[in-house]
């Protein structure tokens, strides 16, 4: 370690040495800090709520983690709201990476009349406010008998703005013209062009868009609070925003498990993508 | 970058001579107009269709159920003298302010920290990332609880150094410091992944230059760095404009249980009720629907205004 009585010649390497230490203590005590929360919930649910309630607070997890869960399971229908999350996300993610790959293939590659003029309109829609859309949206849905159900929330967001922009900008340069000449050539037509020659290549990309748009949907609350309207049919975000209304004066150690375990998967799916999600994100972002 | 596969050739077809007349407009296109129809299908049902429906619902009184009166420009006559949207309007741009400042610092800091730690940047990454990831709901609980008045970590710490406890989620301030909090806590690694990957892209020569004519760290940085970052920072501040001006399900959750009477009601006093909480409230609690699409276009209008704001300070900083 830094020892003081150094000569003059090492002082050098020794002084950035000893930056680096003081630089991975300050990452380091940043690090704990974005993981702090989830420590706490991990604390919170272990504990019963007369523990929770005493002072000094608790820094160490407790032994109740069981029980919490018990009486979650018991008061909300936690699967069910989870298997509707998952419902909707996973339909979610396989139809926008089918319809936004196919649109950014066309625009990527190919020539048609009015291509500039519908590329602008898509940057256009991009910037288009979501409030200016859930009253209309909620009465179209009411109307078509959608309200209350997962396809309420499925197909509106079936294809969307952002991937087909993203996945374009990906296509432009990943798939390269020669390739897809070659494939003329060889007397492929658009769809097998696309399932053929483009996903192969874009794959990564693809990779990216999925977890971006399964996380979106994962933690889309909003709109599903105000669409599903039958309270025992809900996702698990607005199962939670349920308990933590009903029960988040009472009874904090079960709403801390739900927080903690309608976390899991998605940390779990973070925890597969999350060195290729961030560097394209990055990527994105320096254009 | 994908490795090029090689280009699989098609099932042996016998070559068809193909003499097909020359197909023109949309008959020769139409492949590719039906691979882009569903966006532009789904966005006419439920975007295009619905922010025209919203502009005229402005002009109407309607409560979701009964028939639509005409209102003329009375929806907008009352937004405009509405002080409780103003005062909403206040309440985003205060909350906004302090949650993004703040995070814009941190997140420079960390990503010159981590532009300069060679080892294990990737795990950092990783790590300050995670908070962008995780669900505003159950992020919101577990801040709640951190701000809880009789057992909140930020109160027992204040007990423990010799301080009175706040009733955080109960003062006007204390509510917006703790929804702050949130979005900084939630923010500031995404902030920071985004600047480190600008500052990796900042030549090495210009700072062998700087160093070279005698420049100190802090003017490299003044100097250097940050103008080479500008159009970075115009973007993470363009996010934290249209996502924060438009914040929600913080302060919902976090203050769905201070209030009886509303959800969406901001906690005592209203302090943390932001424009889209207020929309919601209008909207979905009072039935109030054509005001409700009113408020929306205002909702609209301020954030334009701000996003032009940015722009224009961006801008000219950087011709400086």
């Amino acid at each position: 370690m830094a020892s003081t009585h150094e000569t003059r010649r090492t002082k050098g390497i020794d002084g950035s040495r000893r930056r680096g230490i003081g630089l991975h203590a300050a990452l380091v005590a940043g690090v704990l800090l974005s993981a702090f929360p989830f420590y706490w919930a991990v604390i919170m649910s272990t504990h019963t709520s007369s523990e929770i309630f005493s002072y000094p607070p608790k820094l160490l997890p407790g032994t109740h983690f069981a029980e919490n869960v018990r009486s979650l399971f018991d008061t909300v229908d936690f699967f069910g709201s989870m298997f509707n999350s998952l419902l909707v996300a996973c339909s979610v993610t396989f139809l926008v990476l089918f319809f936004d790959s196919l649109a950014a293939f066309v625009f990527a590659k190919f020539a048609f009349p009015g291509k500039r003029l519908l590329f602008v309109l898509l940057m256009f829609i991009f910037m288009v406010p979501a409030q200016l859309q859930a009253i209309p949206q909620f009465v179209i849905m009411a109307k078509l008998g959608w309200i209350g159900s997962m396809t309420a929330l499925i197909v509106p967001a079936a294809a969307n703005a952002f991937g087909i922009f993203w996945m374009r900008q990906y296509m432009k340069g990943a798939i390269h013209d020669e390739l897809l000449d070659a494939s003329r050539i060889d007397g492929a037509n658009f769809l097998r062009q696309y399932w053929h020659v483009a996903l192969p290549v874009v794959r990564p990309g693809l990779a990216f868009l999925g977890i971006f748009t399964f996380m979106g949907q994962w933690n889309d609350y909003a709109w599903p609070l105000i669409a599903l309207t039958d309270p025992d049919n809900v996702t698990l975000q607005v199962a939670l925003s349920q308990l933590n209304g009903t029960h988040g004066t009472t009874d904090y150690g079960m709403v801390m498990t739900g927080a903690l375990l309608a976390l899991l998967p998605l940390l779990i799916v973070f925890a597969i993508g999350a060195r290729q999600m961030i560097g394209d994100l990055a990527k994105g972002a320096i254009k | 970058m994908a490795t090029l596969p090689a280009v699989e050739k098609p099932p042996a077809v016998v070559a068809e001579v193909h003499v097909a007349r020359p197909r023109t407009g949309f008959r020769k296109y139409w492949h590719l107009y039906a691979a882009i129809s569903p966006f532009y299908l789904l966005f006419l049902c439920f975007g295009l269709v619905p922010v025209g429906f919203s502009l005229y619902l402005s002009f109407h009184r309607w409560d979701g159920l009964g028939s639509m009166e005409w209102a003329g420009l009375s929806q907008y006559q009352y937004l405009v003298t509405d002080s409780e949207f103003w005062s909403s309007i206040g309440t985003t741009i205060v909350i906004w302010a302090m949650a993004t400042f703040p995070m814009i610092f941190l997140a420079m800091v960390t990503a010159v920290m981590l532009n300069s730690a060679v080892r294990f940047k990737n795990l950092y990454r990783v790590a300050y990332f995670l908070p962008n990831v995780t669900s505003v709901v159950a992020i919101a609980i577990i801040f709640g609880s951190v701000f809880s008045t009789n057992f909140g970590l930020v109160n027992a710490f204040l007990q423990a150094i010799g301080f009175d406890q706040i009733a955080w989620l109960n003062t006007p301030w204390g509510i917006k410091i703790a929804i702050a909090t949130l979005m900084t806590w939630q923010w500031t690694g995404y902030n920071a992944i985004i600047f480190l990957a600008g500052l990796q892209t900042v030549p090495g020569e210009l700072y062998e230059a700087a160093r070279m004519d005698g420049a100190g760290p802090v003017q490299t940085f003044f100097r250097i760095t940050l103008p080479m970052m500008r159009p970075v920072l115009l973007f993470a501040l363009v996010v934290s404009t249209v996502t924060g001006l438009q914040s929600f399900s913080e302060p919902q959750v976090l203050l769905q249980n201070t209030s009886n009477d509303s959800t969406f009601s901001g906690g005592p006093g209203h302090a943390g009720r932001t424009m889209v909480l207020y929309f919601f409230q209008q909207t979905f609690d009072n039935n109030d629907f054509g005001y409700g699409a009113a408020v929306a276009w205002g909702i609209f209008l301020v954030v334009v205004l701000f996003s032009i704001i940015n722009w224009r300070l961006v801008q000219r900083r950087g011709e400086e």
